[in-house]
């Protein structure tokens, strides 16, 4: 067995996710993968994390992996547990959330995420789950980091429609309204993904800066539905250590129902 | 005082729930009152406006056995599992057939949030700072940006929400209906307060003195409650902290019965239609299954001292 076949692609997608939280204070947690990746970083790059779920919950220390974005384990052991009122109107929209995790079923090269439909939005092709908090995550977190699986279904030219704000149409735009309309919010910051890692280039568009072990340009090429950007001097993102893996598959989804 | 608020599930739903009603059954992940949703659809009420951040499985059930024109929500799926398929073939272009789609109206989950806020507290509308930038707007008009009286900007403005009828589980009541609750809160305390009528389902009625003894704890005043329905496992297959666990099976089970039309119908015979309650649906869930919910330990608060000042 070689050593690439040692762990899984969403394995590295979690661990290299976690990695991204070094030094970051409070996080607002989303359900699945930003969930382990969270929890990952809690117990080896950022000890200090301070879990926020929208639930409604500020320092969280689930003992379990929560089954869905609410659930009992976070709330027993907690800091705090607030109204959703609360969590939104004083804790995100406040500024006290330093990195909001969201997921996207469309993304652009400029960071700007669908949730909502594929298709019309009046008669949709297919119809996903919405905002929930992600649209207010995106303006009010300080920075927004993105977890998702990278395809040309998923890496697209034109989203179908703009559920949460990116770097709208360029770095240049996107500060402008940021700073007339008083967001806290600095938009996208990285985008890890089951092929590499993209950080936001001056001028607001996605750049790859790291391709996951195994995997070449051609395929990360193949599965970006624009022309990408990629760095100079690109690198290899490390392989998962054996002290990550052991977390992710003993402590955080002993069943595999992320990871496998 | 008023008359008596204690009721059965079938009488207070028949008595407080009508047919047009906007009807808001809330709590998010935490507490969803399965009881009243399934006698609603027992009950065959009609026309219904569905309003929840969360439809969840409750809202698909509902809507599946036809009880509602509308939806109004914030995150459509099954949380941690995948998608709510009734709901979706009633909005979705290959699953319409033709047929009239069910009206939806969507915000974010802040959104929703400030809808029953501003329901609760009598204002004409909420502002807040979402919205900027995205097509939500344009989905839905009623999300309207406007500056602010002060000339420092804009933000987005979202309707006060004010249910019919709001129905929320919790923890414990007394017979008034003072309602306590500890756990993840949600929004059930804006969505009670915005609503015209209240049904409060507990697992356990208390006395008042219970209740007079922690007061941080009550979320809802018996004041604006109209009904009090004691059902124990009401919130199954969600939770209710330090009572029961979400029954995760059930939900990762809903996801295949959710993709069939068929089977979903099925399943409302089998568990709705055909049990006349929720001592009878506890009853078919079976006592091995519900001990496998309790909690592994207990975690007791600790307890603060009010004091006596006399």
């Amino acid at each position: 067995m070689t050593e690439a076949a040692a762990f899984s692609k969403s394995e590295m997608m979690i661990v290299a996710a976690a990695r991204e939280l070094a030094g970051q204070r409070v996080c607002f947690v989303g359900v699945g993968l930003p969930n382990i990746a969270v929890n990952l970083a809690k117990r080896t790059v950022a000890p200090e994390l301070e879990l926020v779920y929208e639930a409604g919950v500020f320092g969280a220390r689930p003992a379990r992996l929560p089954l869905s974005i609410g659930d009992p384990t976070i709330v027993t052991g907690s800091t705090a547990v607030t109204s959703m009122f609360e969590l939104f109107a004083f804790y995100l929209q406040g500024g006290l959330i330093d990195v909001g995790f969201l997921g996207a079923a469309q993304i652009d090269r400029f960071g700007n995420i669908n949730t909502t439909v594929i298709g019309d939005y009046a008669r949709p092709t297919t119809r996903l789950p919405g905002s929930g908090g992600a649209c207010e995550i995106a303006i009010n977190a300080r920075e927004v980091f993105v977890i998702m699986r990278q395809t040309t279904r998923s890496f697209v030219e034109r989203i179908d429609f703009r559920t949460s704000p990116g770097n709208l149409g360029g770095a240049e735009q996107a500060e402008r309204i940021r700073r007339q309309g008083g967001w806290l919010g600095r938009g996208p910051s990285v985008v890890v993904t089951d092929l590499g890692i993209w950080h936001f280039a001056d001028t607001g568009e996605m750049r790859l800066d790291s391709l996951h072990p195994g995997v070449t340009v051609a395929d990360l090429t193949a599965a970006t539905g624009w022309s990408p950007s990629i760095a100079a001097e690109l690198a290899t993102t490390p392989a998962p250590t054996a002290v990550e893996l052991r977390l992710i598959r003993e402590e955080l989804d002993p069943g595999g129902a992320y990871t496998s | 005082m008023s008359q008596p608020k204690v009721a059965t599930m079938r009488d207070a739903v028949a008595e407080v729930v009508r047919d047009g009603d906007t009807v808001a059954i809330e709590g998010f992940t935490h507490l969803i009152s399965f009881g009243a949703g399934h006698e609603i659809i027992r009950q065959r009420k009609r026309d219904l406006t569905l309003a929840r951040m969360t439809p969840d499985l409750i809202y698909d059930q509902m809507i599946a056995a036809g009880v509602a024109r509308k939806l109004i929500f914030s995150w459509l799926g099954n949380p941690g599992v995948g998608g709510l398929g009734a709901i979706r073939r009633r909005i979705e272009l290959a699953g319409l057939a033709g047929e009239t789609p069910l009206e939806i109206e969507e915000y974010s989950h802040f959104g929703m949030v400030a809808r029953y806020t501003a329901g609760a507290a009598n204002l004409p509308f909420f502002p807040l700072r979402s919205y900027f930038e995205t097509d939500l707007p344009s989905a839905n008009p009623l999300i309207r940006e406007i500056q602010s009286p002060y000339g420092d900007g804009s933000v987005y403005a979202v309707p006060p929400l004010r249910p019919d009828v709001t129905i929320v589980h919790a923890q414990r009541a007394d017979a008034a209906g003072n309602t306590q609750v500890w756990g993840l809160l949600g929004c059930q305390k804006e969505a009670a307060f915005a609503a015209e009528r209240v049904i409060v389902v507990v697992e356990e009625l208390v006395d008042e003195a219970v209740v007079r003894a922690d007061p941080n704890r009550t979320i809802i005043p018996g004041l604006i409650v109209d009904a009090v329905v004691v059902e124990p496992l009401g919130a199954h297959p969600s939770y209710v902290q330090g009572h029961y666990d979400r029954d995760n099976r059930f939900y990762l089970d809903w996801d295949a019965i959710t993709r069939d039309e068929d089977a979903l119908q099925d399943w409302l015979r089998e568990w709705v239609y055909d049990l006349d309650g929720r001592a009878a649906y506890v009853e078919k869930l079976g006592a091995e299954r519900v001990a496998a919910l309790r909690p592994t330990a207990a975690a007791p608060s600790g307890s603060v001292d009010y004091g006596t000042y006399e």
